[in-house]
């Protein structure tokens, strides 16, 4: 093998992605080898070095894949499909030992070096041009592995945010029933777009489950009320009432009833500033009265 | 007399009477032909019967579109010139977010959870304003 290439130089030199991507695979065992020393690898594969070597490998293997193909500098190149999962392992577990992303780019440029070292020692007859030639082609196609690894670990770090908000709105969202036929749902936080559907689909669904007579939102934990905020809350109100219930909204701390006065808002709904208050109405409503025992109570509320 | 849609024109929605109340149930996909004919048979229904009270149960529809969002509020405003009041029953969670997505939130019109809940809410008095606690 190495004499064809020596023969193919001496007449004209190969193209010099071909050469890097023949040289990934000659090298293969001594790149993994010395790849398993740098901290990359050393960090992540603890448990034995035959790991790391064999995780080297794979990512020679996969850059001659890439070289071969000429597309060093694409990092969609499909030579990179086998070990795009391997490396965002690899990179997610450098980000929990605490490394920042910046950190972990700087880890897998460490690879570069042995590789290039590696790479000029192992053409001492070609032209300085032609060695310069394959370091520089070898070099970008370190670069692209730095690019799939940062990509890959973004990738994965947006999925793993993705999860945590349906999270968030499968927790945040409980409807409780408070009595017969009253329900109630007690928000907290923001109320945005498609947390409000959830709240929505929810509290539709509790309201024919329990045959609720009453819905009451409770807002003690929403911060602000603005436009926005507002409308969601009407959307709710709108769709209990096409389904036959009434909806009472409580909660209303004293400055965000002055920031809705301010702001102009209408809110076309029974409003209660108490979640207690609020089930007294529906109580009421549903002609069952809470009355004081003792007498000159202050009567219903 | 409508030949390109015989199945819609073949069956109506049965019109039934309650005592003082026509109760219709909707099953499925409203045919606009099969809507109008219904508009129609309500408003002959409360003259010739003197009801006082619709209930249109449509917990067995999974889609209403504008169009017959505007027909059960015209069912309504045209009951109420007869002096029939309208519920409408049942409505699907679905249904509902469908519908206030839409904008249509039907303000002219009474619903209630179940047929049940619409004849105890026909049974009170008319006119009389809620209770509003102190």
């Amino acid at each position: 093998m190495p004499e064809h290439h020596t023969t193919a130089r001496n007449t004209e030199n190969p193209v010099p992605t071909q050469e890097v991507g023949a040289f990934l695979g000659r090298r293969r065992e001594q790149l993994a080898q010395r790849w398993a020393d740098e901290p990359l690898f050393r960090a992540v594969f603890t448990v034995s070095r035959d790991e790391a070597v064999e995780a080297g490998r794979a990512v020679a293997d996969a850059l001659a894949q890439v070289a071969g193909s000429g597309r060093v500098e694409d990092t969609d190149s499909p030579g990179f499909t086998p070990v795009r999962e391997q490396l965002t392992r690899m990179a997610a577990s450098r980000g929990r030992a605490g490394l920042t992303a910046a950190q972990i780019s700087r880890e897998v440029d460490a690879l570069r070096r042995p590789a290039v070292d590696l790479l000029v020692a192992d053409l001492p007859q070609a032209s300085s041009e032609h060695v310069r030639e394959c370091a520089t082609t070898l070099t970008a196609l370190m670069g692209t592995l730095r690019l799939v690894v940062m990509e890959t670990s973004l990738t994965e770090g947006q999925a793993l945010i993705d999860r945590q908000q349906v999270q968030l709105l499968e927790v945040a969202t409980p409807v409780i029933r408070l009595w017969d036929g009253i329900v109630g749902v007690p928000l907290i936080g923001t109320l945005d777009s498609a947390r409000s559907q959830v709240v929505m689909e929810t509290l539709l669904e509790s309201v024919v489950d329990q045959q609720a007579r009453f819905a009451i939102l409770d807002i003690t934990g929403v911060p602000t009320v603005d436009s926005l905020v507002a409308q969601h809350l009407m959307k709710t109100v709108a769709a209990v009432r096409l389904m036959g219930a009434e909806c009472v909204v409580s909660g209303i701390r004293p400055a965000i009833a002055q920031t809705i006065v301010h702001l102009g808002l209408d809110l076309p709904v029974v409003t209660r500033s108490s979640l207690a208050d609020a089930l007294a109405y529906a109580l009421h409503r549903l002609g069952a009265d809470i009355v004081s025992v003792t007498p000159g109570g202050a009567g219903t509320r | 007399m409508n030949h390109e849609l015989p199945r819609a024109a073949a069956a109506p929605v049965p019109v039934l009477r309650l005592g003082d109340v026509l109760l219709i149930t909707l099953q499925g996909d409203l045919h606009d032909g099969t809507a109008e004919q219904l508009q129609r048979d309500i408003a002959e229904s409360i003259v010739r019967s003197r009801v006082t009270g619709v209930v249109i149960d449509i917990s067995g529809v999974e889609i209403i579109d504008s169009y017959l969002g505007r027909v059960l509020a015209e069912i309504a405003a045209g009951s109420r010139l007869l002096a029939a009041r309208t519920v409408v029953a049942g409505m699907r969670p679905a249904v509902a977010i469908t519908l206030v997505e839409l904008g249509l939130t039907l303000p002219g019109l009474r619903t209630a959870l179940s047929t049940e809940a619409a004849l105890e809410l026909l049974a009170e008095p008319a006119d009389r304003p809620h209770r509003e606690p102190r």
